[in-house]
């Protein structure tokens, strides 16, 4: 009988205030983790809350080491760039590869092939 | 359960809207980097989530709670976080409360004085009327009809 207070609305409206992302898509991603069984409210808020500390930080960091001050401008080499020099950054180093021309990457590949064909 | 890989992102224009508020005034974020930040924020995600279900099995509960994902921020070199989730969680925390502490009044009247909860009730409901009544106000701004 105690719990079931008048909860019909929506928690994450208290949230507001304090946070912007939606509460429920970041359950939905922290649930696509397989063994993850359950969460209780309190971490789902922090992990939101995080989130946005995240991206204010990922996002302040790479302006500030970057090369886009003068022009005012924020790219994605910069970001990339970030995701390679700083070590909390690091694990992003997989979906922020640096981005390199074809042109080099073919004159790394044919080095390689002449190395090969050395042997 | 099937889910849309689309599913997993966040939306773009929260992400956009934080990105700004970070930033100095007037620094143009192009589009490519939205996107790489915005699926960073994912990998974020899934990486503290990991971190804070491995405390969570280390003391065997089967539940993710505060204290695991403050200890996933630590250990994931994100400390400088610590103080102002402590600090959000806090009002977070109030805001429940205080609707709980509404609630418990509530019953509390109830068992007290069980002829008179009709008219509380009615008081109530009469505020929540209002209150939906305000935030549904319509919105007649049909700028963007125009491109």
């Amino acid at each position: 009988m105690s719990k079931n207070s008048p909860e019909k609305a929506d928690p994450s409206s208290e949230a507001k205030k304090t946070i912007s992302l939606p509460i429920s898509r970041v359950r939905l991603i922290m649930k696509s983790s397989p063994d993850v069984s359950s969460i209780n409210q309190d971490a789902l808020f922090l992990t939101t809350k995080a989130t946005e500390l995240f991206v204010q930080h990922l996002a302040l960091s790479s302006f500030n080491n970057g090369c886009g001050k003068e022009t005012n401008s924020l790219s994605y080499s910069d970001l990339a760039k970030t995701a390679e020099e700083s070590e909390t950054f690091h694990f992003l180093t997989d979906i922020l590869p640096k981005k390199i021309l074809a042109r080099d990457y073919l004159k790394s590949l044919e080095q390689m092939q002449e190395e090969d064909a050395d042997f | 359960m099937a889910e849309k890989p689309e599913d997993l992102n966040l939306p773009n224009a929260v992400i956009t809207r934080i990105i700004k508020e970070a930033l100095p005034d007037g620094v143009n974020v192009s589009k490519e980097a939205r996107r790489a930040i915005s699926q960073a924020a994912s990998v974020f995600v899934l990486y503290a989530t990991s971190c804070a279900n491995n405390f969570a099995l280390k003391a065997k509960r089967k539940t993710l709670n505060a204290g695991d994902v403050m200890a996933a921020m630590e250990e994931m070199e994100f400390e400088r976080f610590l103080e102002p989730l402590r600090a959000a969680l806090e009002v977070y925390k109030k805001g429940q409360k205080g609707k709980k502490e509404v609630s418990e009044q509530k019953r509390k009247e109830k068992k007290q004085a069980d002829g008179e909860h009709e008219k509380n009730k009615e008081d109530e409901e009469g505020e929540d009327e209002e209150e939906q009544r305000m935030e549904e106000e319509p919105e007649e701004g049909e700028e963007e009809v125009e491109n």
